[in-house]
């Protein structure tokens, strides 16, 4: 791999808190490595900014290995950036060459209010999981974990649905802010388990009338959450949310 | 001070049962007015968070990331162990048991590991149940893998994402309980200190670090289950926040400290590639159950691996440990890889690298693969497109973040990899119980030091977890909060209460004003250069008595000129890191301290003052066979000792040839 250095201009969303208005502020940054990581270029330009005594700029960040789900910055238009299948930590400045510009903003969406700079609350993904995203077994309550066979595409389909990392990027993405890619994946890897079959009903109800009421968007079927989704979830999962609420709807006599 | 680890008396393996049959109990409505405060919802938080709510304690959780899902168990790769035996491979709790003991090099209590082998397979079963989906075979039945130090297969997987699984399944059984009120979720929030009523843990100062404010939360009982401290050496595998301030801070209120210079350094990480390196990234162990390790067999050899042929290639583990071959212990496949680097076998551009090959895996797979499809006469070619396959399936999303942090395809190119810090075995002090030295105070998980003695092996870091935090404290908590029915919720208004916060901000205080020139990342990063060169792979007395003054001069300097922006009462995430990095240099000390006094090799501690003649640790039983548990005072730190007595696993040798 060739490496090479370049020297970049930054243009990033600045916003002091959730009550203040916020606009794009330019920043230059040299030397840069094509070893580096996004975020790695994101210290140096903190620590420039630091040593000039300014503010360094607030952003979301834990694992830098593509798992954690808490990176969440719309890079050009898009979100983590220009890779596929890819989370912003695991962006590398190979992605970019010198006397580029690059636009820096948060996730944007009604349901995601911003918190600072590029960090923005997404405790919504949290409470739409409390309104029914588990299986309801105390512990202790187990049977042999061999005890009931699962067919292997159902638990390899249920993985890939669990391999939601919950950091929003289809949220961000979509022209309506709608969730449903992140409520599709959960609400799909417990409806392919046996487990999950005995609130098969409730949790799909609950999870979407919770999603309405954090205020996200509807789906349309632009497929901008697949295609942006760093972990590849599908949109079939988007399918069996629209088809295990209405057979729930069907069969709820409450409905 | 005498440290009496309580290990119940009797047989090694009804020790937990009789515990359990005896121990004092908690009625359901008194448990309602018990409160539970919970720091860090890792594996351990998770599940503790929400077992005790099940229970129906009051439990308050909290965590500095946004969301508990967040925690760094998620990233946890390959497995999790468990005895299970479904593989009817001659596995059992006892060898599971006997096999943790002597991966840890003989420095485990064999009570805790007992009970953790035990446990084991309540996990997988509780899992399960909760819906996470580990990898299955095709008749539905759950599949395993091997791992590194065992002769059998017991690890329990979910791609290389188990960590992942796991957690999400703990968090999910914790928000079912936030749902059901049993438990209160503080995120964006972080401990900075434990407040003792009495001499017991009676609650804790949180500051939310959206606000900047300070927070004062009861609670009967403090439960840390806040992991471990790796990035005292800057860079590791560890998450960016992950951070040692929780456990520091009740170290400094009394809880001593275990074996703080036990540090797994985890053989197969990318290497790093320059100084901007803000961390590293592992390459899960379970790559060594297909790949094969070597260096080429001339030193300084600059031709591409593909052009290196067999007979040149130094396949140095299988040559050394015939028997584990690519499979032995972590600590041991560390050491190898830096003596090779070391004598200028190393390969790539810094030379501080060795190949992880996976081409004779994928030909072995390609084949088996054209076997079961009734396939015949296919070329290499069609055979290695199958191979890939099957690799791809087992471990492409590893491969895929290979190629995402190097650029290159390690389905062509033999992956470079080098040792990392990892994980650390060291932690606060801690009862069979999980009680530390302050009454009330429990640490679960990474924060404390109990089950993996001087080296943890593979996907036991994951066992132990949610070992802990489903099944072990729900019990001893219950003796503990027996006592304390009685012990009405007492008011944050309370002298304690105000004094502790007062020291939390007159510190956070202290900090922000000192207005120096140094940044905050600026002194990690030297701390890390300290601790790594002098703290790592291996110590000797000469460098670790000068990394002790570098230290201490490090600290003077850091109080005196670190730099600072913003104010203490809004968003500020230069100031929480600051907090940190002072207590990670405080820390690093100790850590130094340990490493001096424990003059044998051990496990992932390796004095070069002591090994065998062919450079394998050399143990010291007859004087080293003890716990490190340190004491904080004034002068400094006092050593207590807490001897270590094998009834089963008699300490041998430990060899994987």
């Amino acid at each position: 791999m060739e490496h090479y250095t370049m020297n970049l201009t930054l243009k990033v969303w600045r916003q002091k808190n959730k009550k203040t208005a916020g606009k794009l502020e330019s920043y230059k940054v040299e030397n840069i490595s094509s070893e580096m990581s996004f975020l790695e270029m994101f210290d140096v330009l903190n620590e420039q900014l630091i040593i000039e005594g300014k503010e360094p700029i607030a952003f979301d960040h834990d694992c830098r290995e593509g798992i954690c789900g808490m990176c969440s910055m719309y890079i050009n238009g898009q979100a983590h950036g220009p890779w596929q299948q890819n989370t912003t930590c695991q962006l590398h400045m190979r992605a970019f060459k010198d006397g580029d510009t690059i636009v820096v903003e948060p996730w944007r969406s009604a349901a995601f209010p911003v918190v600072k700079d590029l960090v923005v609350d997404r405790s919504s993904f949290d409470r739409i999981i409390q309104a029914g995203g588990y299986i309801s077994v105390n512990t202790g309550n187990a049977v042999d974990a061999n005890a009931i066979p699962i067919d292997k595409k159902n638990a390899d389909d249920a993985f890939m649905a669990a391999a939601c990392i919950g950091c929003g990027a289809c949220v961000a993405t979509c022209k309506n802010g709608s969730a449903m890619l992140f409520v599709g994946a959960k609400v799909s890897q417990l409806a392919l388990l046996p487990q999950g079959g005995p609130e098969r009903e409730s949790r799909v109800l609950n999870m979407v009338a919770q999603m309405d009421v954090e205020g996200f968007g509807n789906c349309t079927n632009t497929y901008a959450c697949e295609a942006e989704c760093p972990k590849g979830i599908s949109v079939a999962n988007i399918a069996r949310l629209n088809s295990e609420y209405l057979k729930a709807g069907l069969s709820t006599e409450e409905n | 001070m005498a440290l009496n680890a309580n290990i119940p008396p009797g047989e090694m393996d009804k020790k937990w049962n009789d515990y359990k049959g005896h121990v004092k109990l908690v009625n359901p409505a008194n448990k309602r007015k018990l409160e539970v405060i919970v720091v860090g919802t890792g594996l351990a938080g998770a599940s503790a968070a929400a077992a005790l709510g099940e229970l129906g304690y009051k439990v308050k959780a909290f965590c500095f990331q946004d969301s508990p899902r967040r925690a760094h168990s998620i990233a946890a790769q390959g497995g999790i162990n468990a005895a299970k035996n479904y593989q009817n491979d001659g596995d059992s709790v006892f060898r599971l048991f006997y096999d943790t003991v002597k991966g840890g090099d003989y420095r485990a209590r064999e009570g805790n590991v007992h009970r953790l082998a035990e446990v084991s397979t309540s996990i997988i079963d509780q899992c399960v149940a909760q819906g996470v989906p580990f990898a299955r075979e095709y008749g539905g039945l759950l599949s395993n893998r091997s791992f590194g130090g065992t002769q059998v297969q017991r690890t329990f997987y979910a791609a290389g994402q188990t960590g992942q699984q796991l957690l999400l399944g703990a968090y999910s059984a914790l928000e079912r309980q936030v749902a059901l009120g049993n438990v209160t979720m503080y995120a964006r929030h972080e401990m900075l200190d434990v407040v003792k009523i009495d001499g017991k843990a009676r609650g804790i100062i949180a500051r939310d670090l959206i606000s900047g404010n300070l927070e004062k939360h009861f609670g009967h009982a403090v439960l840390l289950c806040s992991g471990g401290y790796g990035n005292v050496f800057y860079l590791s595998t560890n998450a960016m926040g992950s951070n040692v301030t929780a456990a520091w801070k009740a170290h400094k209120k009394g809880a001593f400290f275990g074996n703080p210079c036990f540090t797994q350094i985890h053989p197969t990480c990318i290497p790093v590639s320059g100084d901007h390196q803000s961390k590293l990234t592992l390459m899960s162990e379970s790559l060594r159950n297909d790949g094969r390790i070597w260096v080429p067999k001339q030193k300084g050899d600059q031709r591409n691996p593909k052009d290196i042929p067999e007979d040149e290639r130094d396949y140095y583990l299988e040559r050394r440990y015939p028997a584990f071959g690519n499979l032995v212990p972590r600590d041991v496949a560390s050491r190898a890889a830096k003596e090779r680097c070391d004598e200028g076998y190393g390969v790539g551009t810094t030379k501080m690298a060795v190949y992880l090959d996976y081409k004779d895996a994928i030909i072995r797979y390609g084949k088996i693969e054209a076997g079961k499809t009734g396939l015949k006469n296919l070329d290499d070619e069609a055979i290695i497109k199958l191979g890939k396959e099957v690799v791809q399936e087992k471990y492409g999303n590893l491969f895929e973040m290979y190629e995402k942090i190097t650029g290159e395809n390690p389905y062509e190119i033999p992956m470079r990899i080098y040792p990392a810090v990892h994980y650390t075995m060291g932690g606060l002090w801690v009862d069979y119980e999980l009680q530390t030295t302050v009454p009330g105070l429990y640490a679960l998980g990474e924060a404390n030091f109990s089950d993996h003695g001087a080296n943890r092996l593979g996907a036991s870091a994951l066992m132990q977890g949610l070992a802990d935090g489903y099944f072990v404290i729900p019990y001893t908590l219950g003796n503990y909060l027996a006592e304390e029915i009685r012990t009405t919720t007492i008011s944050t208004d309370h002298e304690a209460f105000l004094q502790t916060e007062k020291e939390v901000n007159a510190r956070l205080t202290k900090l922000i004003s000192i207005k120096g020139t140094q940044t905050v990342e600026s002194f990690h990063k030297r701390l890390g250069k300290i601790m790594w060169d002098k703290c790592g792979m291996a110590r000797n007395e000469k460098g670790l008595k000068e990394a002790i003054h570098e230290i201490q001069q490090l600290k003077l300097e850091f109080w005196n000129n670190v730099k600072i922006p913003g104010e203490i009462n809004e968003f500020n995430t230069e100031l929480d890191k600051a907090g940190r990095v002072a207590d990670f240099i405080e820390l690093g000390e100790l850590m130094c301290i340990d490493a001096l006094n424990r003059k044998e090799s051990c496990g992932g501690h390796f004095r070069e003052e002591s090994q065998t003649e062919d450079g394998e640790a050399k143990r010291d039983d007859e004087n080293f066979s003890y716990v490190a548990a340190w004491e904080n005072n004034e002068e400094g730190w006092t050593l207590h000792k807490e001897d270590l007595h094998f009834e089963i696993v008699k300490p041998t040798q430990r060899s994987y040839k």
